[in-house]
């Protein structure tokens, strides 16, 4: 054996990969040759110490509460089963029903747009997706929407206050084009989804969570909002509280 | 080794794209029976996936949020999950999430990337070791020193090391991980133990 073979071959008889054969053909080369004997000593030692050292990291509380609260156990009922179990509510009368079946669907419809809006948002994460047009400057974006949509989404830059404009994007939800405005914040991406609504009433925020993503959905002046993000939901509010309180003071570009 | 797992060291089947696929179909994750048990098999492990993490990585908000999708992946893939062990198959899925977080780093002006010459494995091993006294003994560090020598080698020296010395796996279960021969394992490790002991000896040089 050389002593560039028994080099690379000394980490496997410390580390207990060697089967007997190569093992004593590595120690019999080292019983001959100084020099890998102290290669051998020095590395055994070095892995000694690495493996004694404390050097594991004990993951943060909150990362575990985060990941907990992820998963799904305490989930309310589906809408589904809330269907379910309407039906089988038999002095419920006809009437009411309707009503609320009414209500269910349009909420079950609200639901698959979001769901959508997630999916738009994962594409968004693949690799040159994030944005059609690559721009900190809200003049820069705003303007990019034109012609390319029926809305004029609003651009509002928020880096002060801690949401980095990136750029913005044409996506498609609801088989319709729709506008999204990129943010980041620390490694998180915001995508800001704006859409038309035949509605003008104004609908305050809700956030919502999923595939663990959340999403804070508002209405407001003929537009409909749906901002998503891996952010935890409370700065996934302070993020839709900036924006609108940035809408009132009429800093949009 | 068996098990579906493997390739997915290598190909991105734990993608965005395979998430993305998974997305509008939430029906199985939102099973509770499945929930406790990856809870029950995948929690336990969270202190030595958010460990790699942090030396994969080597910023704790970015190992965070790594940890965060590399269990939200877990729980999408639990149902192809077929053993043999937890931590590999969850350190593979990690080491995924990471990577792509590393290309998104490239691609980010404002974030240099970890510099890794692309021959770095093809250059031969370190020999300054020879020239130092062969008798010399190691001085004894304390671990917030030897943490950071360990966490200041480039890729993919410093996932080896860490996957070996700090998490004690098997030369087969990190190739398996890294996607990558068991040569190649044993001669990263070779190459990040000399890296390591130069860093070492090295750092007695250094004015305090």
């Amino acid at each position: 054996m050389t002593c560039d073979e028994a080099e690379i071959l000394l980490h496997a008889l410390i580390d207990g990969e060697l089967d007997a054969g190569h093992a004593r053909a590595v120690e019999d080369h080292i019983a001959g040759c100084p020099r890998c004997a102290a290669q051998l000593r020095a590395y055994r030692e070095l892995s000694k110490a690495v493996a004694g050292a404390d050097l594991r990291y004990a993951a943060p509380p909150e990362l575990r509460r985060r990941i907990e609260a992820s998963l799904p156990q305490a989930r309310v009922p589906n809408r589904r089963a809330v269907l379910k179990g309407f039906a089988f509510g038999s002095a419920v009368s006809a009437i009411a029903a309707t009503g609320l079946v009414a209500i269910i669907l349009r909420s079950d419809d609200e639901a698959r747009i979001e769901s959508e809006v997630v999916s738009a948002h994962l594409r968004s994460l693949q690799a040159g997706h994030l944005t059609d047009v690559l721009s900190t400057d809200q003049h820069t974006v705003k303007p990019w929407f034109n012609g390319k949509l029926d809305v004029a989404p609003p651009v509002i830059d928020l880096t002060a206050q801690g949401f980095t404009l990136i750029g913005g994007r044409l996506d498609y939800v609801d088989t319709r084009p729709i506008g999204a405005i990129v943010y980041r914040r620390r490694a998180h991406v915001i995508n800001l989804f704006v859409a038309q609504t035949a509605s003008a009433e104004r609908r305050a925020a809700k956030i919502e969570t999923i595939q663990g993503f959340n999403i804070r959905r508002w209405s407001e002046r003929g537009l409909n909002y749906w901002a998503v993000s891996d952010l935890a939901a409370d700065e996934l509010a302070e993020f839709g509280d900036k924006f609108e309180a940035a809408m009132k003071t009429g800093t949009a570009g | 080794m068996p098990g579906g797992w493997i390739e997915a060291g290598r190909a991105p089947a734990f993608s965005v794209k395979a998430g993305q696929k998974a997305m509008p179909v939430n029906s199985s994750d939102g099973d509770p029976e499945k929930a406790r048990r990856f809870r029950d098999a995948a929690l336990p492990h969270l202190d030595d996936v958010y460990t790699l993490a942090r030396y994969l990585l080597r910023d704790a908000a970015d190992a965070e949020d790594a940890v965060q999708e590399c269990y939200l992946r877990a729980l999408r893939h639990f149902d192809s999950y077929r053993g043999p062990a937890m931590k590999p198959w969850l350190f593979a899925i990690l080491r995924n999430v990471c990577r792509a977080e590393f290309a998104r780093r490239a691609s980010s002006p404002t974030a240099p990337i970890d510099d890794v010459p692309d021959d770095a494995e093809q250059t031969p091993l370190w020999h300054e070791a020879q020239e130092t006294p062969e008798a010399q003994m190691l001085h004894r560090w304390d671990s917030t020193t030897i943490g950071r020598l360990v966490a200041a080698l480039a890729e993919p020296f410093r996932e080896t090391l860490v996957l070996r010395e700090i998490h004690d796996l098997s030369y087969r279960e990190i190739a398996d991980i890294v996607g990558a021969p068991v040569g190649t394992v044993m001669s990263r490790l070779a190459r990040a133990r000399a890296m390591l002991r130069s860093a070492w000896m090295a750092e007695e040089e250094q004015p305090k």
